[in-house]
């Protein structure tokens, strides 16, 4: 393999990797509260059809990312109210909301555009355009460096740098701040928190917006970024692979980034069988490759590579006083 | 007097269409959606130039899960919609199961052709004698030698459109080469244009610089990617050259439109209990040419194209059909 090969594909890894990236950060945040969400495919849907349309309309991006925001943080609050608030299943809630983001995303969208539940294609200021890092140019022409520089860091569009910057913030606001310490703790014994005087209600909740404010990044990515539009059922399934990243990250910040890079790497690698045949000599059918995230997950999870031991209070709703 | 024109003939038009409105046609469309600017789509053409030409009224249905299929097949049959077209090879085993309940009604299906009933039409297009004029398009536009395919999810019909891509891009140049990717194994594999769009980039860095997609809504991201990344792209069954002008080379047409408005056309009175074979001779295949393409279309292209179309309608070049014992001669 030689390695402009090599840099395509670590392209095609960032841009793969960025929804997951997001969506994985946005699934820790809820999950170390307490918190399960395995809403995170319909919170994503949501926000890529609300940015598709309001950008669509406005004309600029912007503000349709604001919208997928907006429509994510809806359903992030639905989920909250459900299993905070009513104390319900948190997994049905989140099933739940897949479902109604399935069918609503393209009711909308078929109500205002007459697309078929497509949102018209989008241009010029209407979609993210990429962003070419300082000296690219320049560097391009020193040797090794300047290619990675040049063609896999430079030139994506800036949900992407904004996802990766995310990853040191949330492990800052998880591991140095105030919050962060409240929340894991609510996430691992609530009651403790709350005889301290503080919140458990009000902690997960804040944790649920924050959860809708990543997924709507990652659902914006998909519509405005990665394409020019949402389709029906576009996010494919990539809300549940950053849960099993989630899992395989051991609900810390890091590892989400390298969970999430190392499944979008094998994502693109799996559109390129005949490089794996190449260096391998013989071919992996692709759906193997496709299955290959999730094999590792479990793997993980048998506690064959170190443990992975989820928030204590995860899943349970808390209850003041019996 | 004006008025009881029009009195008169609202009545006229009454009387002439009560004995219409009991046998309204019916149309399914398929999991990909009515608006799916391909398959689904060109069936939705045919149902409304059917109306535009006729002033009937035609039910519809599209479907929303696996589960549907029975259902809304017998609804229609049930409320006395004859006939009943649906589109794609996923109606065939629930069309079997329900056709010898209803034996007084009409059924056309699309992509099918192994069922033998006498109250089914089925109709099969010959997508690899399309496919391979594309591929001979493509051949000839590319630059580099190299061109792409992109299929949906890995299905035998699939692989029927990508044998006569490869046979036609070779026969227009013997050393071109056709990178193949298959979006998935599952029908999720026909609704994710991201995945068609990363392919596209990846076949363009493998050298592509046309890519043919036959992929349903994947192939939307097929056709963006290509033209944010400046190389060429073939839209499929519907024709899709308007969607980025000057950058998509042609579409393989399936005239899907034409089968379902000679079904309703012919109403209660299709003829059925046999397979209707729509091939390039009956245009029920071809490819597209409109303003948005026509300055990518070389007069020489254009000739080469026509003449092979001319060869394959005589029967002189004969196309491969990857159905007939699941093989391509060439990859």
């Amino acid at each position: 393999m030689d390695y402009s090969t090599f840099l395509q594909i670590l392209d095609s890894t960032f841009r793969l990797a960025t929804p997951l990236l997001l969506a994985c950060l946005a699934g820790l945040f809820s999950e170390r509260s307490g918190i399960f969400d395995i809403g995170l495919e319909g919170k994503m849907l949501m926000a890529a059809m609300c940015t598709g349309a309001v950008a669509a309309i406005s004309g600029s991006v912007w503000i349709g990312v604001l919208a997928g925001i907006g429509g994510a943080m809806i359903f992030a609050l639905i989920h909250g109210l459900a299993s905070i608030t009513f104390r319900g299943n948190q997994l049905i809630s989140g099933v739940a909301l897949n479902f109604v983001a399935s069918g609503i995303t393209v009711l909308v969208a078929q109500a205002l555009f007459r697309q078929g539940g497509r949102t018209p294609p989008l241009s010029g200021d209407a979609r993210f355009n990429p962003i070419e890092l300082p000296f690219a140019e320049a560097l391009s022409s020193v040797p090794i460096i300047g290619p990675l520089y040049a063609e896999v860091i430079s030139g994506h569009t800036a949900l992407v740098y904004i996802a990766i910057l995310a990853v040191p913030v949330s492990w800052w606001v998880l591991y140095r701040s105030r919050f962060g310490l409240r929340l894991r703790a609510v996430g691992e014994n609530p009651a403790s928190v709350d005889t301290a005087g503080i919140s458990v209600v009000r902690l997960r909740y804040s944790a649920v917006i924050i959860t809708g404010l990543l997924c709507g990044l990652a659902g914006a990515y998909m519509s405005a970024g990665l394409q020019a539009g949402f389709g029906r059922e576009m996010t494919a399934g990539r809300g549940y692979i950053a849960l099993a990243a989630l899992i395989f990250a051991k609900w810390r910040p890091w590892g989400a980034l390298y969970a999430t890079f190392l499944f979008g790497f094998l994502q693109a690698l799996a559109l390129r069988p005949d490089v794996i045949e190449r260096v391998l000599h013989f071919s992996i059918p692709t759906p193997a490759l496709d299955a290959l995230p999730y094999i590792l997950t479990v793997i993980v999870l048998a506690g064959f590579v170190g443990r992975a031991i989820p928030p204590r209070a995860g899943g349970e709703p808390y209850v003041k006083e019996r | 007097m004006t008025l009881m024109k029009k009195f008169l003939g609202a009545a006229a038009t009454l009387a002439l269409s009560t004995g219409a409105v009991l046998a309204d046609p019916a149309i399914i469309y398929d999991l990909g959606g009515k608006f799916d600017k391909s398959f689904n789509e060109a069936a939705f053409n045919g149902a409304e130039r059917w109306k535009a030409e006729t002033g009937g009224t035609y039910k519809e249905l599209e479907m929303q899960s696996e589960a549907q299929r029975e259902q809304a097949l017998r609804r229609l049959a049930e409320g006395g919609a004859n006939p009943v077209v649906m589109t794609g090879f996923a109606f065939g085993d629930v069309l079997g199961q329900v056709a010898p309940d209803f034996p007084d009604t009409k059924f056309a299906i699309i992509d099918v052709d192994w069922l033998d009933m006498p109250n089914v039409l089925q109709v099969a297009f010959t997508e690899h004698e399309g496919s391979y004029l594309v591929g001979m398009m493509a051949a000839m536009a590319s630059e580099s030698g190299t061109v792409g395919f992109i299929g949906g999810m890995d299905i035998p019909l699939i692989r029927k459109f990508a044998c006569g891509y490869v046979q036609g891009a070779k026969a227009a140049n013997p050393n071109v080469t056709v990178i193949q990717n298959m979006t998935g194994t599952t029908p999720a594999a026909w609704n994710d244009p991201v995945k068609g769009a990363e392919l596209a980039k990846a076949q363009k860095s493998q050298g592509a610089d046309v890519i043919y997609a036959a992929a349903g809504g994947t192939g939307i991201g097929v056709l963006q990617a290509a033209a944010d990344e400046g190389i060429l792209s073939i839209g499929v069954d519907s024709n899709q050259n308007h969607m980025h002008p000057g950058k998509v080379l042609t579409s393989m047409l399936k005239r899907v439109d034409n089968a379902v408005y000679e079904a309703f056309k012919a109403g209660p009175d299709l003829e059925t209990g046999m397979v209707k074979v729509m091939d390039l001779a009956s245009e029920g295949v071809g490819y597209a040419l409109d303003e948005y393409n026509a300055p990518l279309v070389t007069d020489e292209m254009k000739a080469a194209v026509d003449a092979a179309a001319e060869q394959i309608k005589s029967g002189a070049t004969k196309v491969h059909d990857y159905s007939t014992d699941s093989t391509c001669p060439v990859s």
